[in-house]
């Protein structure tokens, strides 16, 4: 019972996690169809950012709960900034090519990335642990459970269901859909696309910065922190099917829990749990759980 | 205008190419009246293992040729450079693949013509860098990679390793836990599911069974390298009544898993074993639990002796730097304080010539040095492979002068905590680590 | 024109073989990994000119050199003909069997498959204690036909032996591009329901490309084994297949010759960026692979072709 319950919240405490990593790189690839290896890069540059901001924060010694906000409102920032020069200074050049060489250019553009993260902040690492100390923790039977990382959990909640409700309920949501489904016949219906596009891809940069800036606290912030992300998040958002804000979240919530319960039952297994899941729900899916239905030319 | 930009492309590649070839050129050319000593120097300066290991690496080598080149070093090593000659750097990173780190290997010693490499931190470089480095017949030697297998595997000539290996770092983890804990009987373990990982547990388990049979194995964790997220390994050790737990995790991934524990009060039932946890104390600080049980691979860093070598070392590194050298940097230091006795030593044989690279091959052979952490002495592997004394010792955060402290440090002999030099690791601990002397 | 560009294939294959002993030997070995690399790009080619693009072409990689360093491990065999065979049938056999599941897919969700297959292959590697997990394990020496060369002489052979691979593997990719089945790649890349409207089985025609691609990097794995005389799991990353991929684009999908230059030119840049710059070389690589997508679109092997043809125009009334 106990173990049934641990793995059921540490699962979700993962799977909190990877929504938080996916979710803009399936918003990028849903709108943009660009598989977009530069997430890494956003993942680590809020990361990054979070940590400067809370080293100015808490040596001031400003409260903690402002810091997190502080931490968040800077590295958002930084994504923004990313994803404005990025959008316009290079990726626009690229739209209608082969989507694999698009994918090639953000991986250039992530190499370099990676070396002006190092010019940027020196090849050392750094900590912003006070929002997680200062959220402390409860006890539930045996376990403790970090009030931190419940908050993840609710915050990763409240994320899917404001995309969802965005997509649906607001204009600029209901845009991204009929893009989405159709980008030829919602530009032939005056849509503007391009513009679309900017948007999008920095929202994904943004959403990107923030899932780094709130694992910041929980990790230590140092090089190729970026490059783990990107793979997983790539698995989460391929099982969920790319392109779909609810199939993040599922393929988040089976890759944790089928993660957490490798763990705790068969340890031996954990190194391969992620791509079995992803073998497997390809082998039967092929385009992922919540895949588009892909129109065939003749 | 595209085929114009298409030009460009090619002009900028081929005037790569030949730059680099003018390059090769000219560093052949260039022979002032004093030849220095070229050493290439390779550590990693790119990718997760640059902050905790080749950048301390890098400016532990860095500092130290400084003064060994500006005469200022204390004695015995006050001679300039070694035996008169300045060192000369070439910076290698040792990021990439193994073929690319044996490429750049290969291009050190035929292309750029090092005297001698210095370097690798990863023990799947020194592993594949090894028989080309006897093909070559190149002097190389290994700072800071920890498999015992390079001198296990086949005697070597030109390859030598003054730090020593792996194996001390865990027979001393649980010589000093059971120093402080006698009547231990149950344990778990958190490692990287990769080769140091996997060979720390091993080597530790081994270690314990022979010195407290009693004590058994529970939790054997081994997350993926560079994870970052431990909650569902927290939550095992949470269930489990196990009294220590022993960890080689390093830099990311330890502080990571430290800052995570910490939050749900995991080391308030069990003390954590860092075998690495030295290099993180300066940034955890207050968020390192008491009572955590510090390693440094070996004497280095606070568990470092109080002699003038480390003082001088420690001052010199501090002024430059702004924070203390951690056991990079001191493996660093010992690596390159080895070569030049072997390399004077050579030398003084020869009327102060400079020596051939078999003269210092076998002047390196067996010697016994002192480093900024201790003695050395080149014991097994036919005398390439050094000894060290090694030494445990518990974390305390001092709240008054607000700073880290590590007490009740025990050391233990080179000959306690390493193999004889007849003995792999792995059959000296199988046999119980016989003729120990404690 | 045809048989034009294959003799002048072969007399650059010859003419490298006999230049090489007067070459700096930290050339030969920079250019034998490059070759052998450069036959897992013109295996990653092939799938290109359909569309494909798989980000775990490291799996086959590695399965050869896996194949030729677990001969040398543990058996007494050491002729280098023999390794590489068996290092090339082993990774075609991988590549057929999961060929029955990877044929089914296009686009990125192929790439994305390929890219868990090959870090599946990574974790069972990594788990693999006896072989030294990622430290990886020593490849033993090999002997051609009975000859064993030591140390320089050796690394010629070597060099040697990737030339003649990579010649006779050019010249067959260039005869299949030829083919029915080759010249039926761009076809399918285009619309591939018109191509089975023909009579063709898409599906069974990128099998048979992903068996061609597997066993060429297969034969690429097991040279570069040889020559590093090492191997480890990193193999089968998928940074390392991102670093083909990487080539492959460098190079283009234009001609056979682009993945030789441009898998030399590849490690060159490398090299020299990693000199200059010790702790900037990625940025370097990064921004040639950038200049070159953006300003050559076609690889540097269109370069080629630009410059035949304007030589043609320049001769030609």
């Amino acid at each position: 019972m106990l173990t049934a319950f641990a793995i059921f919240s540490d699962g979700l405490v993962y799977a909190a996690y990877l929504f938080l990593v996916a979710v803009g790189l399936t918003l990028i690839f849903g709108v943009m169809k660009i598989l977009n290896v530069t997430h890494g890069s956003f993942y680590a540059f809020g990361a990054y950012g979070a940590a400067t901001a809370a080293g100015v924060w808490y040596d001031r010694g400003l409260n903690d709960a402002g810091g997190l906000l502080f931490m968040v409102a800077f590295a958002m920032l930084i994504g923004l900034v990313i994803g404005i020069v990025l959008e316009r200074g290079i990726l626009r050049f690229v739209y209608g090519r082969d989507e694999v060489v698009v994918v090639l250019v953000t991986y250039a553009v992530f190499l370099i990335l990676e070396d002006v993260l190092v010019l940027v902040w020196g090849a050392r690492s750094f900590t912003a642990y006070q929002p997680m100390i200062a959220a402390g923790s409860i006890d539930i039977g045996d376990l403790t459970l970090s009030n931190y990382d419940i908050g993840l959990v609710v915050l990763a909640g409240a994320l899917a269901a404001f995309c969802y409700w965005a997509l649906k309920y607001t204009r600029y949501g209901r845009l991204l859909t009929v893009v989405i489904f159709d980008r030829e016949t919602a530009a032939a219906f005056g849509i503007n696309v391009r513009v679309l596009y900017t948007v999008t891809f920095i929202i994904g940069a943004m959403l990107g910065a923030l899932g780094g800036a709130m694992m910041a606290p929980k990790i230590s912030v140092t090089l190729g922190i970026g490059v783990e992300v990107i793979v997983l998040a790539f698995a989460v958002v391929a099982i969920g099917g790319m392109g779909s804000i609810e199939g993040a979240l599922i393929g988040a919530l089976i890759v944790g829990i089928a993660r957490a319960a490798s763990v705790h039952l068969v340890p031996q297994l954990e190194l391969f749990v992620i791509y079995a899941v992803m073998a497997l729900v390809l082998g039967f899916r092929p385009y992922g759980l919540f895949s588009q239905v892909q129109p065939r030319k003749i | 205008m595209k085929r114009f930009h298409g030009t460009f492309v090619f002009a900028l590649a081929a005037g790569l190419t030949f730059g680099s070839v003018a390059v090769a050129a000219a560093q052949q050319t260039a022979a002032p009246a004093a030849p220095p000593v070229k050493l290439g120097i390779v550590s990693f300066l790119s990718g997760p293992a640059a902050s905790p290991f080749g950048v301390p690496g890098r400016n532990g080598a860095e500092i130290v040729i400084e003064a060994l080149n500006s005469g200022k070093a204390p004695a015995p090593y006050d001679k300039v450079g070694l035996a008169g000659s300045k060192i000369e750097i070439k910076w290698v990173d040792e990021a990439g693949s193994t073929a690319q780190v044996v490429t750049e290997f290969r291009n050190l010693v035929q292309r750029d013509q090092v005297d001698a490499v210095v370097g690798y931190i990863s023990s799947g470089s020194c592993l594949a860098v090894t028989p080309v480095a006897e093909e070559l017949k190149a002097l190389t030697v290994y700072f800071d990679c920890g498999t015992p297998r390079i001198f296990e595997e086949k005697p070597r000539k030109y390859v030598f390793r003054p730090s020593s290996h792996a194996t001390k770092d865990s027979t001393g983890a649980a010589r000093y836990l059971l120093a402080k804990k006698k009547d231990i009987t149950l344990f778990s373990g958190i490692n990287q599911n990769y080769a140091w990982g996997q060979d720390s547990w091993k080597d530790f388990v081994g270690a314990m069974g022979v010195l407290a049979p009693k004590a058994k194995v529970d939790k054997e964790l081994m997350p993926k390298l560079f994870q970052g997220e431990y909650g569902a390994e927290i939550s095992t050790l949470l269930t489990s009544k196990s009294q220590a737990l022993h960890s080689s995790f390093w830099d990311g991934d330890l502080e990571s898993f430290i800052i995570q524990s910490g939050a749900r009060g995991l080391q308030k039932r069990m003390p954590f074993i860092g075998t690495t946890a030295e290099s993180s104390i300066g940034r955890l600080r207050d968020k390192m639990p008491d009572g955590t049980i510090i390693g440094a691979r070996g004497p280095h860093g606070p568990l470092a002796p109080d002699n003038a070598l480390n003082k001088w070392f420690r001052s010199i590194y501090m002024d430059r730097y702004g924070t203390a050298p951690t056991y990079p940097s001191y493996q660093m230091a010992l690596s390159i304080l080895g070569l030049k006795v072997a390399w004077e030593k050579a030398a003084a044989k020869k009327g102060g010539a400079k020596p051939t690279t078999d003269e210092v091959v076998a002047a390196f052979e067996g010697i016994e040095y002192d480093s900024p952490s201790g003695n050395v002495k080149m014991a097994l592997g036919g005398g390439h492979q050094g000894i060290q004394a090694t030494a445990y010792g518990t974390y305390r955060f001092n709240k008054q002068k607000n700073e880290p402290e590590v007490i009740d440090v025990i050391r233990f002999n080179a000959e306690c905590v390493n193999p004889p030099s007849d003995k792999t690791s792995e059959e000296w601990i199988k046999a119980g680590m016989p003729g120990a002397k404690c | 024109m045809r048989m034009g560009s294959t003799v002048l294939g072969a007399l650059a294959f010859a003419a490298l073989a006999a230049i090489a002993p007067l070459l700096p030997p930290w050339l030969i070995s920079l250019a034998t990994i490059a070759f052998a690399n450069a036959l897992v790009v013109l295996g990653l080619i092939i799938l290109w000119r359909t569309g494909l693009v798989p980000f775990g072409q490291a799996l086959f990689y590695a399965i050869g050199a896996y194949a030729v360093a677990l001969i040398g491990r543990y058996t007494p065999i050491r002729d280098v003909f023999f390794v590489v065979f068996v290092g090339a049938v082993a990774a075609g056999i991988v590549a057929y069997l999961i060929g029955f599941l990877l044929a089914r897919y296009r686009e990125i969700f192929f790439a994305m498959l390929s890219l868990a297959m090959s870090m599946i292959l990574y974790g069972i590697l990594v788990k693999t204690e006896t072989l030294g997990s990622t430290d990886g394990f020593h490849v033993e020496a090999g002997s051609f036909l009975g000859w064993r060369p030591q140390g320089g002489t050796r690394n010629l052979a070597i060099f040697w032996l990737v030339l003649a691979y990579c010649a006779i593997a050019a010249w067959l990719v260039a005869y299949y591009f030829r083919s029915v089945a080759g010249s039926l790649t761009h076809p399918i890349r285009d619309n591939e329901i018109r191509v089975e409207f023909l009579g063709v089985s898409v599906d069974r025609l990128i099998h048979l490309k992903l068996v061609v691609s597997g066993v060429l990097a297969g034969i690429g794995g097991a040279l570069a084994a040889l020559a590093v005389q090492h191997v480890d799991p990193a193999m089968s990353y998928w940074t390392t297949s991102g670093g083909f991929v990487f080539v492959t684009i460098l190079a283009g999908a234009g001609s056979v010759a682009a993945a030789f230059v441009g898998s030399l030119l590849f490690e060159l840049v490398r090299s020299i960026a990693v000199t200059l710059v010790p702790g900037e070389w990625q940025m370097i690589l990064g921004t040639a692979l950038l200049l070159t997508i953006l300003f050559l679109p076609e690889g540097l092997g269109s370069l080629v072709s630009r410059l035949r043809q304007r030589w043609r125009r320049g001769t030609a009334p």
